[in-house]
């Protein structure tokens, strides 16, 4: 469907701003389908162009799964595309707000056996680093328990610790603090 | 007299592979209460080499809080170790001791120089040594000479001659570097772009075991100064950290979450041998042994906050807590004499490194920054080494035993963090 509407997008773009448009669509059944593009990409003065009548075909796609297996993990509209998780001080229960995020997730292992995940939990950088790995340990291990619960095989989690080595948020303010007391959900392949 | 001189062919020293970087700056502020005043001579001959040996010494003896070295006018003719001492010219000069000596250069191109203390209100020489040196090695040499006047009107090693170890941010850049305890010499050990956390030093200052993040988690190192080779030390599944070596160097006690939670276990230094100390379902980490090997102090929230436990190494029983006063005690650190323990403390949003007297339980602090962090003792017990954040730069500082005298290293090149104070070398 993306690839669809990418497409019906540049046809439409093209047909407005003629002579602006100079990138040709990396599809070339696409690309053949504007038949007057070329003529007026090669600079035709006067040549017109009427909208195309034609509406776009609804494409099935079931190559994009081997393109790229990670594709729904990265899609914004998708929710597996939210891979974080907050905490407030000193908590390590998985707040209400972030339970669907954690039952996505727990889902997509349970329907893809073969997929890997590493989860990461942060601290805010106040105390002892050592301790911090203890507790961004503890976070991580919460989210991983949920997901087991949810039906996700021990196996294709592994939880670990950055403490407050990789901040998000630079500073020593609550709003930066608040930022950094996360868990980051990463796939195989992303780390 | 000749007999008192001892003298060492080529001295020895720890290599460490690659390349120099920018050198941290000190700063001193505050002193002991009763310094000695101490005339450090020129030595004869000494501008053959850079840096001076006779300031080194002297920013040495100073640096410790306990010696106030004299401004000299220039002596006609100028003294060597084997001028004749007139002590009671030194003693209107206010000296206490006097350091005298002199740099001779030998046929091969090398160096030797002689130095000879002595004690002016005594009025009696306290000895010498002679060291044979190539240009490189200043430094090494005037932080040997420092130590043997040091130990010899003290009582007490000195650690001038030790090194530390500490980590540099610079933008996405972290580097392991080893510098001397003044914070001259720096060379960088281990550069990365991930975290690297936890430096200790194996008991005969050869060896590193460190916390790095280069492969998205943290895993423990062993990293061979001598000739750069690492290996990895704990790389289970989960976290490993806060590695500690005991004082044999036979084994590491590290904090593994293999079998969940953060817990302690105890391994061989090559990663093998693996045993379980620990058995709570909190968090136990930061291990160190005590001095005698005997007993192991950590970090564990098994009692709701984090506070500074202890247990026999060997197992058995419950351990017990050792930090009572305040709701988070972290980062345990044993006294040389074991008899005194440094911890971090948070006090209304503070944090601080306390020092506890084990035997009296009288409880100090030494600092007045608030954001200090991992506290480590130098070899003789005499000051502590640690990172704190002044004007939102990580910075080092070093604080004597009483707390009265202060030392910051910095660098304006990045944050300096993570610092374990290296052994005493033989």
């Amino acid at each position: 469907m993306r690839a669809t509407l990418t497409i019906s997008l540049i046809t439409a773009l093209c047909s407005v701003v003629l002579a602006a448009c100079t990138t040709a669509p990396t599809d070339e059944q696409a690309a053949a389908g504007v038949e007057d593009r070329g003529a007026a990409g090669l600079g035709k003065p006067g040549a017109r162009s009427g909208p195309i009548e034609r509406k776009p075909i609804a494409s099935v796609d079931l190559t994009q799964s081997r393109k790229d297996p990670l594709a729904a993990l990265k899609d914004p509209g998708n929710i597996l595309s939210q891979r974080s998780i907050y905490y407030d001080f000193d908590a390590f229960d998985v707040k209400e707000e972030y339970r669907g995020i954690v039952e996505a997730h727990a889902k997509y292992l349970r329907e893809n056996p073969q997929a890997r995940m590493l989860i990461q939990g942060n601290t805010d950088e106040r105390g002892s680093r050592e301790y911090n790995v203890g507790l961004g340990q503890r976070r991580s291990e919460g989210v991983k328990k949920m997901m087991v619960l949810l039906g996700a095989r021990d196996d294709q989690i592994e939880s670990v610790s950055l403490g407050e080595e990789k901040p998000l948020a630079e500073g020593s303010t609550e709003e930066a603090w608040s930022k950094n007391r996360r868990s980051e959900i990463l796939y195989s392949g992303e780390y | 007299m000749l007999a008192r001189w001892i003298s060492l062919l080529g001295l020895t020293f720890i290599l460490i592979a690659p390349v120099a970087r920018a050198q941290l700056s000190i700063e001193i502020t505050g002193a002991g209460v009763q310094r000695t005043p101490i005339a450090i001579v020129p030595f004869a001959g000494e501008a053959a080499l850079e840096p001076r040996l006779s300031a080194i010494v002297r920013a040495d003896l100073e640096r410790s809080g306990q010696f106030r070295g004299l401004e000299l006018p220039p002596l006609v003719p100028h003294p060597t170790e084997s001028s004749p001492v007139n002590y009671a010219e030194w003693r209107s000069r206010l000296a206490d001791a006097l350091v005298l000596g002199s740099v001779a250069t030998r046929p091969d191109g090398r160096f030797e120089v002689r130095f000879r203390l002595f004690d002016v209100v005594k009025q009696e020489p306290l000895g010498g040594v002679a060291y044979t040196l190539s240009r490189d090695q200043v430094r090494a040499t005037a932080h040997r000479i420092a130590d043997f006047v040091y130990e010899k009107l003290t009582g007490e090693r000195g650690v001038f001659s030790t090194r530390i170890a500490y980590v540099v941010k610079r933008g996405d850049r972290y580097e392991l570097q080893i510098a001397d305890a003044d914070g001259a010499g720096a060379e960088t050990a281990l550069a990365s772009f991930e975290p690297i956390i936890s430096p200790a030093w194996s008991p005969d200052g050869r060896r590193l075991a460190y916390v790095s993040f280069e492969n998205k988690k943290p895993v423990v190192y062993v990293h061979s100064l001598l000739d750069g080779k690492r290996h990895v030390a704990a790389n289970f599944r989960g976290s490993n950290s806060a590695p500690a070596w005991s004082p044999d160097g036979a084994r590491l006690a590290v904090s593994l979450s293999r079998e969940g939670g953060s817990q302690i276990f105890l391994m061989s230094p090559d990663g093998s041998g693996v045993r379980r100390l620990t058995h709570s379902s909190a968090i136990d980490t930061e291990p160190r042994f005590s001095p005698d090997g005997k007993m192991l102090y950590f970090t564990s929230d098994r009692g709701g906050s984090p506070q500074i436990y202890r247990m026999p190494v060997a197992g058995g029983g419950e351990p017990q807590r050792v930090t009572f006063e305040g709701s988070y005690n972290v980062s345990p650190r044993i006294s040389p004499d074991g008899n005194t323990l440094a911890y971090v403390t948070r006090n209304a949003g503070r944090f601080q490194v306390a020092l506890l007297d084990l035997s009296n339980r009288q409880l100090q602090i030494i600092t007045d920054s608030d954001r200090d962090e991992s506290p480590s003792f130098a070899p003789n017990g005499r000051m502590i080494l640690l990172a704190t954040v002044i004007g939102g730069r990580g910075v080092l500082s070093a604080v004597s035993a009483d707390g009265r005298i202060k030392q910051r290293l910095s660098t304006t090149a990045g944050d300096v963090r993570e610092p374990a104070w290296g052994p005493f070398i033989e």
